[in-house]
């Protein structure tokens, strides 16, 4: 089943890297990318999007308050957070709106668990 | 050295600000850890700037006195990271790190080892994170705590001039539930940034494979 990813960043390289890894497991899967949490939502509201990848640290809105908006609209979509920031408070915000944990640096092996999981889910929708 | 070899592109600064992320996002989660409360960082600021500009930039946003826990790197690129925050704040980080339940005097009897050793935790991780994603190792120094303004901060080096141009890196902190914040900052001379440059180069190739680079030049 072919899915469409949101890959979102503040930083061109860390989408690409997002990408690829992206690509190494799920090749024919779709993407999209933004470059903050504006861009992110009008891509949403555009688009069929069926998974996001966020970046935390970003100008504006951070990857939480995003993946917050994005709940309320999609309240079953798979999201992953990705960061290397992992206080507690994070974690936890995180896991009250059903929002999992990719480690950045991103790589292929950190980010398949979260897609396995995704492809799962979606499949059952 | 040319003007042009020493400008990172947009590409190399975007790496170099993702790099910096990564290191102090983990350096906020060991702070988080030592003074039990949440660590807000902002988005982190990459410039090549005179010396003497690199002091004014954080001189002009604090007019108190500023104490710094400063610790230098050499390697492959050397250069100097700084944990800076105003000096009225120092109590407040030494008592979180330390606990509340200290009397004042021990407490004050403790603040420059807390200090030194909260500033070695911070400054450590940020940058053996970004040695690992360099691939490139540094030797990190002890630290250091100073006080005083921008340019004790900044002398790198007396040789050099106060005009010669630094890359400077910095990140706004703060622990809002104690009222503490201030600045991670970076900042290294001309000839590590044409170190840099070449093992960002390298960076980027690695975690994109160089055929992708078509598109970026």
């Amino acid at each position: 089943m072919t899915n469409t990813v949101l890959i979102v960043d503040d930083s061109k390289l860390a989408r690409i890297v997002a990408a690829k890894a992206i690509t190494a497991t799920q090749p024919a899967w779709k993407k999209f990318e933004a470059g903050n949490a504006d861009e992110a939502l009008t891509l949403l509201s555009q688009e069929k999007i069926d998974l996001a990848v966020i970046d935390f640290n970003m100008p504006g809105r951070n990857g939480l308050e995003l993946a917050e908006e994005i709940r309320k609209i999609h309240a079953s979509m798979p999201i992953a957070l990705a960061t290397a920031n992992f206080q507690d408070e994070i974690i936890a915000q995180a896991h009250t709106i059903d929002v999992s944990f990719v480690a950045k640096p991103i790589t292929s092996e950190g980010l398949s668990g979260f897609l396995a999981g995704a492809a799962l889910k979606l499949r059952g929708v | 050295m040319t003007e042009a070899s020493l400008a990172l592109d947009e590409l190399e600064r975007d790496a170099l600000a993702e790099l910096v992320n990564i290191g102090v996002s983990r350096a906020a989660t060991g702070l988080r850890a030592m003074v039990g409360e949440p660590v807000i960082l902002s988005v982190p600021s990459v410039e090549v700037v005179s010396r003497k500009a690199a002091a004014t930039l954080i001189q002009e946003r604090e007019s108190d006195q500023l104490i710094a826990v400063r610790q230098d790197f050499n390697g492959v690129f050397s250069g100097r990271a700084l944990l800076i925050f105003p000096q009225a704040n120092s109590m407040a980080l030494v008592r979180a790190v330390a606990g509340d339940a200290l009397p004042t005097e021990e407490l004050e009897a403790l603040e420059e080892e807390a200090l030194a050793e909260t500033g070695n935790v911070v400054l450590n991780s940020c940058l053996a994170t970004m040695a690992n994603m360099l691939q490139q190792p540094l030797d990190v120094s002890l630290p250091h705590v100073i006080r005083g303004d921008g340019p004790i901060f900044f002398e790198l080096n007396e040789r050099v001039s106060e005009n010669g141009v630094v890359l400077f890196l910095y990140i706004n902190f703060a622990i809002s539930g104690r009222n503490i914040r201030g600045y991670i900052a970076m900042l290294m001379d001309l000839p590590s940034l044409e170190a840099l440059k070449t093992l960002i180069r390298e960076f980027i190739n690695r975690v994109m494979g160089s055929d992708d680079l078509g598109q970026f030049t």
